[in-house]
């Protein structure tokens, strides 16, 4: 099923709304991707889905990633989201620093995205401003630190029976 | 499966006389009540054991009891997280002895492909096992070899191997109370 | 329609003045880590009014065991293995999954033959999943029965996965590429018995349950959700289509030639347990008719792409060929040609649309491999449809939601 919204038409009407709060826009794959002023994210996504010609109003990813490399942006919240009546994806980005990694939460927006965003805080330390309830998810409440951060290893440090140069690491 | 060797059973006029603790092995091992702890994949492997193709129900297997009280066995079938090894100690702690433990699974006998910081290697690690079935998941016919490995274990159980020091000790070293004491 | 129907509670609003009871006594019930009926390991804290439920906390990540983590540390082709455990019913169709993430990602083509290959399988994926689901609600029920004669039937999904890969339940089918090998004429003799066979018996089911008085009381109105709150909980599946919404990512953005196929997206209205129970039936029937196509329109041609870099040569050219030799050792360690990008891709799971968001930096593994998960996001709402019912529509709802703790923590 084509869609009915053609990526060149969207990034206009974003960028006629917005303006420079876009930072850039690509098209990886043929998706696009744009990257948004952090403080600017939850009125865009709002915007987003109020909108009558766009209608992304389905929240369908929220995740995290970390650059460790990227002083100043170490982490980055990606949203994708869709609108079911267009049949159109979007992938939104806002970057944070490690010193101060806040975003403002869209659980008021979509409840969906309350359990999204305590996985996210829960690997990687990200949190999120308004969120009622940003405690550990998956983890055990007990661990002090952020397991998907990139200075961790994978497995247990404590572990005493697996030799390491058996298992190739 | 329930044949027990060397059980002898004298007939007479209106009165049997056999061994005591044979008698109850053969009760025992011919109705192995287990507790399913069936967290993943070989939950479903399991599952499949207690359909009509494996079929677990011609050992007197096929009454699930989801009460440690009532259970014998516990199968422990699929990963077990760091997270949830204490509420495993815990339904162990809560079987009535004579208990078993078979453990279903590489996830469940040393943490199988999952070497990571969140995953328990192994449940040994918190109470004593009994039968281990490895596989990645067994199949249905090995599961059930690691049951009937279990019934040998049944069939010579004895009658006061639970009340024996060396029972506690091995017990003491999982920082486990013996039941029943 | 029964009382408790009348009393539902949805709004947040009555939830404080819903608390004071007859006799002031709210018990506290743990439906606790360790479930009857073997559903998954997933905790739930009620406060309870007798049978009434007033509210529910719940406590997932039981079972973590941190894929994302994993995938970061394996090369792109033993990432499978961790993928069939994501939901381990219908492991083949996350695997294919995985498998067209990476093709978007080096724009490969899939031919012809490979595509309907893998819509045999993963329709057949589907078939299984759905069937555990419908069997547990009818042992959550009461009505064990159908699930030995379900059950049975699923074993002869099982030889047919096993006749293509080896294993049962984590099947690891497929390359990045197409197949390892094309289907066996077994294979084909033991699926048109399949789809012989299987259709008397899943009737069979049907009568047993779809009209019978008894379950129709237990499962209408049994944890029932609107369409636009399922929409804000971001459901997908056969979750939102049974609430009203005819989502289906087969149909929005087909892959792997769906859109050859003549098929229907079943839709319920109330979203109610009877519905998602129906719902899946009837999937079950459409993903019979799908196979049944792909069979009659099978074309000619390779089972696998043409893609030396990362598709294992055959042994015979590895052992004679220096080229061969070459790619089979570096496919081996991981030293693939992948490029720098990031590609989400999404197909339609037995639970709903699940993502993959794979950004790579060229490396020999991921730099991050995001699973979007269906049942992690719509278990989120099970607090909301229980709320106000019975703790056995409670037990029903959870069953008939079909949430798999694999996919559940990851």
């Amino acid at each position: 099923m084509a869609s009915k919204l053609t990526n060149e038409a969207v990034i206009e009407r974003i960028k006629g709304q917005f303006g420079s709060d876009i930072l850039s826009a690509e098209t990886p794959y043929d998706f696009l991707t744009i990257e948004v002023l952090t403080s600017k994210q939850h009125e865009i996504i709002e915007w987003l889905k109020k909108d009558e010609m766009l209608s992304i109003s389905f929240l369908t990813n929220l995740g995290g990633v970390h650059y460790p490399e990227q002083a100043g942006r170490e982490f980055a919240v990606v949203y994708h989201l869709q609108s079911m009546v267009n049949n159109f994806r979007l992938r939104l980005k806002i970057y944070v620093s490690k010193e101060n990694p806040e975003v403002d939460s869209i659980v008021d927006l979509y409840v969906g995205a309350n359990w999204m965003e305590r996985e996210t805080y829960d690997f990687f330390g990200i949190t999120f401003k308004g969120h009622p309830n940003l405690v550990r998810i998956l983890n055990e409440d007990s661990m002090d630190y952020f397991p998907m951060r990139k200075e961790y290893h994978l497995e247990d440090a404590t572990r005493e029976d697996k030799d390491d140069r058996f298992f190739g690491r | 499966m329930g044949k027990i060797e060397d059980l002898e059973v004298f007939n007479g006029e209106g009165y049997q006389l056999s061994r005591l603790d044979k008698v109850i092995a053969a009760a025992r091992a011919n109705s192995v009540w287990p507790l399913p702890f069936a967290t993943s994949c070989c939950g479903i492997e399991y599952m499949g054991s207690m359909g009509s193709n494996y079929d677990v129900a011609r050992f007197g297997m096929e009454r699930m009891s989801f009460s440690p009280r009532q259970a014998d066995l516990l199968i422990v079938a699929g990963t077990i997280s760091k997270k949830l090894a204490p509420i495993l100690k815990q339904v162990y702690e809560q079987m009535s002895e004579p208990k078993w433990v078979l453990s279903v699974g590489a996830c469940a006998s040393s943490g199988g492909i999952f070497d990571t910081y969140s995953v328990l290697q192994g449940i040994d690690r918190v109470i004593p096992v009994d039968v281990y079935v490895p596989g990645c998941p067994p199949r249905p016919e090995q599961i059930i070899d690691g049951i009937m490995k279990i019934h040998e274990l049944v069939k010579h159980e004895g009658m006061r191997n639970r009340y024996s020091d060396e029972y506690k000790a091995k017990l003491d070293k999982y920082n486990i109370e013996v039941n029943g004491k | 329609m029964s009382t408790w129907e009348e009393e539902k509670i949805h709004d947040d609003a009555t939830m404080e003045s819903s608390l004071d009871t007859i006799d002031g006594s709210i018990a506290t019930l743990n439906l606790g880590p360790t479930h009857p009926a073997t559903h998954g390991i997933f905790q739930n804290i009620l406060k309870v009014d007798g049978e009434k439920i007033l509210s529910s906390e719940q406590t997932v990540g039981y079972i973590h065991r941190a894929f994302e983590k994993l995938a970061e540390r394996r090369p792109y082709n033993q990432i499978t293995t961790i993928t069939d455990r994501l939901n381990y019913c219908s492991s083949p169709i996350n695997n294919m999954g995985w498998h067209m993430t990476v093709e978007k990602l080096i724009g490969a083509e899939i031919p012809k033959r490979a595509q309907y290959m893998r819509v045999i399988i993963m329709e057949l994926a589907r078939i299984s999943d759905h069937l555990v689901c419908n069997a547990v609600i009818g042992v959550d029920t009461g009505a064990l029965t159908g699930f030995t004669y379900l059950f049975q039937q699923r074993e002869k999904i099982y030889d047919l996965f096993e006749e293509v890969c080896g294993a049962r339940l984590t099947t690891n089918m497929g390359r990045i590429g197409g197949f390892e090998r094309d289907f066996s004429p077994a294979f084909n003799e033991k699926l048109k018995a399949f789809l012989r066979d299987f259709p008397a018996v899943f009737n069979e089911f049907d009568a047993l349950l779809s009209r019978n008085r008894i379950f129709m009381d237990r499962t209408r109105g049994a944890g029932p959700i609107s369409a636009e709150r399922a929409l804000e909980y971001s459901f997908v599946g056969p979750n939102l289509r049974a609430a009203g919404v005819d989502y289906d990512v087969r149909v929005m953005e087909p892959y792997s030639s769906y859109e050859d196929f003549d098929f229907e997206v079943p839709v319920g209205t109330t979203g109610d347990t009877y519905d998602r129970f129906q719902v899946r039936q009837e999937e079950i029937r459409q993903s019979l008719r799908i196979i049944e196509q792909a069979l009659a329109k099978m074309p000619e041609g390779s089972y696998k792409a043409d893609l030396p870099e990362f598709y294992l040569p055959p042994k015979e050219e590895v052992y004679n060929n220096m080229e061969a030799l070459i790619y089979h050792f570096k496919i081996v360690m991981g030293e693939t040609p992948i490029p720098a990008g990031e590609v989400y891709h999404s197909v339609e799971g037995g639970n709903g649309e699940l993502g993959f968001y794979l950004i790579s930096d060229g490396g020999r593994s991921p730099y991050r491999l995001q699973f979007r998960r269906p049942c992690f996001i719509y278990y989120q709402a099970y607090p909301e449809m229980i709320t106000g019912s019975s703790i056995s529509d409670a037990v029903l709802t959870l069953s008939s939601m079909n949430v798999i703790a694999g996919e559940l923590d990851a």
